[in-house]
């Protein structure tokens, strides 16, 4: 699934990122340090945000395009943070099977919220998830950290429902 | 060096150890296809067109990479047989699975390297059809298109950006399906620090990066009656123009690439050489008085609009370094929009300036702040070799059969020292010369300079003119001059006068030069056989000193005073900014 770019403003703190210097700082001089630096910069920020990824170019002497070239390519970076709602539904094999597809897309119709996006005002983030093991329930929803099983997509509004700001 | 024994197609062979099957292959006479193969640039193994047959230590044949594959004593090579035809076939008919077939109206049609390989591979239908990656085109940059529906994501641009010009702008972005060459955030070209070399264009395989297409603006103003339309050609051009015609790399095709522009209609044909002189006259003068009155050092040229936007992005700190010279290619559309046409009563609005260039940069030079002497930009249009050349068989001009013909006086009158301008080093070198006379207060007995030749990316002399000592250094290839440069910055370096082009052996390989196969490109040293010309008209000429030029002695005479005075400053001379890096 192809990543979204964030359409969340920056609200990074001076707390993070002198946290984040010093872990560039750590890795100075260290081949193949990029993985690591980017996993610990989306502990500190929750994600990836493009203003920490310039930080992270600058500092580190990398062309940004190459940081973004491997923010992209691995599933385990996020370009957007999670919501206050966030909701991820999974389309693993037995969820997919049993119609998660179409509890996806109507989620994301009545957000607008497109996969791997969030809404503009961070309430609203959407996510589409591998297996997360509860097979007997499929198809599941999980919205922050509440299990949603069985779900079909006449089901989404009263869920959603609940979720309203 | 140790030798090993091949077979290779049932003949045997004896190949230096090491050698990879490709290379081996060349020495048995075979042309094993490639596409993402750039020697010593792109080694990667990726695209697997270049597959053969192995057995090794009397093994089964498994197919592997050439490219990449190094021979071993006793191996049994395949190049063509039935099993790896099927396997290249197919490759191919994968590559076009997501490629867009526009192929009639391609800019690359007829020496697309793809398209090349699937007729000799007899790909004659889609064999897989499905969804195709979605990708917009990027028009953003005033030098090059990108076209992501051709791209075959063989990474050779990626490999020029990054590791030959260490500007590093596009790259691979998402994954699976989605990968595509894009710049961060998906941003548009214009918005990065790409610096136009279109390094990325002369490497493209297909038409997914290509050069602006600038002809039709020139078309334009030659049907213009109200317009007096000159094109000025730069000095590489008559280097290299003739391999867009057949001709082998380095055939000087000066007079027949004049005659052309006569017949399609140019209303004054002049030579850039002149201006290089120029360029020499002010920018020796410039180094001079730096040294004496305790300026700015060391000094930077900035014939290289490529150069230029590099230093501006990357190394800021370097802009009150660089030379404040226009390029020859500004100095001559300021010249012919101010002294030439006051002297020919013409009003500047109604002078059209083309210049035909080895540079994709020069279209984003044409634009720049402070290069507009007469009120109007100095040069309307920027076309580059491989431009010029279309547009030649556009007029269906012959070229081949074109008698040879001089340059328009009174700006066709050029010096060695302009000619060799066109190859790393001989910027320097013609500054040096004019240089060295101006200190010495004598002419010079040899005016070679052998140590600031060749096409190696970091040069170093030091010269001793009188009391006075240079230090000198010529590089070629940003990356060559970031690695410099951060030298220079730790005080590593102690430098007077430093030459940087931006392309990799200056403008005869410029990223607007014609391209060449992969059998030319990763065989021939295309940079000394180009500049080998300009080397041999340089020697050839009586003329070999800039300030001998007497066509520059009478613009000073008449216009601009003497080198360096406020007039020549007013018309001459610019100034640079500094960028940031991503918007």
């Amino acid at each position: 699934m192809k990543k979204k770019l964030t359409a969340v403003d920056f609200r990074g703190t001076p707390e993070q990122e002198a946290k984040l210097l010093a872990v560039i700082e750590k890795y100075r001089g260290v081949k193949g340090a990029m993985m690591p630096i980017l996993q610990e910069a989306q502990e500190i920020y929750g994600y990836l945000p493009p203003e920490v990824q310039k930080i992270i170019a600058e500092k580190t002497g990398t062309p940004l395009e190459e940081i973004y070239g491997i923010a992209t390519f691995y599933s385990q970076f996020k370009l957007n943070p999670s919501g206050e709602v966030a909701i991820s539904i999974c389309l693993g094999t037995a969820c997919y099977v049993k119609g998660a597809a179409a509890v996806l897309e109507e989620v994301s119709k009545q957000l607008g919220v497109e996969v791997g996006g969030i809404s503009p005002d961070g309430r609203y983030s959407l996510e589409a998830t591998r297996c997360v093991g509860a097979c007997g329930l499929a198809p599941v929803m999980v919205i922050n950290n509440e299990v949603y099983g069985k779900m079909t997509a006449d089901q989404v509004a009263s869920v959603l429902a609940k979720y309203k700001a | 060096m140790d030798k090993v024994k091949v077979t290779i197609n049932d003949r045997e062979y004896e190949v230096p150890a090491g050698t990879t099957v490709l290379d081996a292959a060349r020495l048995a006479n075979i042309d094993i296809p490639t596409l993402c193969y750039l020697r010593e640039i792109n080694e990667i193994g990726a695209c697997r067109i270049c597959l053969v047959e192995v057995s090794e230590g009397g093994k089964p044949f498994r197919m592997v990479t050439s490219c990449v594959y190094p021979v071993s004593d006793g191996m049994v090579i395949k190049t063509d047989s039935p099993k790896i035809q099927k396997a290249r076939k197919l490759n191919l008919e994968l590559l076009l699975s997501n490629h867009n077939m526009d192929c009639l109206s391609c800019i690359r049609s007829t020496n697309c390297e793809l398209q090349k390989l699937c007729r000799d591979y007899g790909v004659t239908s889609s064999y897989f059809v499905g969804e195709r990656t979605k990708a917009a085109k990027d028009e953003s940059s005033p030098s090059i298109v990108r076209d992501n529906t051709k791209c075959i994501l063989c990474r050779r641009c990626v490999a020029a950006c990054h590791k030959v010009q260490a500007v590093g702008v596009i790259g691979a972005i998402n994954r699976g399906f989605d990968t595509e060459i894009g710049c961060a955030f998906e941003s548009k070209l214009a918005d990065t620090p790409c610096i136009n070399c279109g390094q990325c264009t002369v490497v493209c395989p297909t038409g997914a990066l290509h050069e602006r297409d600038d002809t039709d603006k020139v078309f334009e103003a030659l049907a213009d009656p109200s317009k007096f339309v000159a094109i000025i050609t730069a000095p590489s051009v008559r280097a290299t123009l003739g391999e867009c015609f057949g001709y082998e790399p380095g055939t000087d095709v000066e007079g027949k690439m004049v005659a052309a522009l006569k017949r399609m209609g140019f209303n004054g044909v002049y030579n850039m050489n002149l201006t290089a002189d120029l360029t020499i006259i002010e920018e020796a003068h410039e180094l001079i008085e730096r040294i004496k009155n305790g300026g700015k050092l060391p000094m930077i040229t900035s014939c290289s609009p490529g150069w230029i936007k590099f230093c501006e992005h990357f190394f800021p700190e370097f802009t009150e370094n660089l030379s404040t010279c226009k390029s020859p290619q500004q100095m001559f559309g300021a010249i012919l929009k101010t002294y030439f046409a006051q002297k020919n009563g013409l009003d500047p609005k109604d002078i059209f300036v083309v210049s035909a260039i080895p540079c994709t940069a020069k279209k984003f030079e044409v634009g720049r702040e402070g290069e507009a002497a007469s009120g109007y930009p100095d040069v309307d249009v920027a076309i580059t070799t491989r431009e010029l050349g279309r547009m030649i068989e556009r007029c269906g001009i012959d070229f081949k059969s074109l008698p040879d013909e001089p340059f328009d006086q009174p700006f066709g009158v050029a010096t060695g020292a302009g000619e060799i301008f066109g190859a790393t080093g001989g910027v320097m070198e013609a500054a040096l010369r004019t240089a060295a006379e101006s200190i010495l207060g004598h002419p010079l007995e040899k005016v070679e300079f052998p140590d600031v030749r060749g096409t190696a990316g970091i040069k170093r002399a030091t010269y001793r003119l009188g009391d006075l000592e240079i230090k000198v250094a010529v590089v070629s290839g940003t990356a060559n001059a970031k690695k410099l440069l951060e030298r220079v910055k730790n005080g590593e370096e102690d430098l007077t006068f430093i030459e940087v082009m931006a392309c990799p052996g200056g403008c005869v390989n410029g990223g607007g030069q014609p391209y060449q196969p992969p059998v030319v490109r990763n065989n021939v040293d295309l940079r000394a056989k180009r500049a080998a010309v300009l080397y041999e008209v340089d020697s050839k000429n009586k003329l070999r000193r800039s300030h001998e030029n007497p066509v520059c002695k009478m613009l000073y005479d008449e216009f601009f005073g003497e080198p360096g005075s406020h007039k020549a400053h007013e018309i001459l001379h610019t100034f640079y900014v500094k960028r940031g890096l991503y918007k």
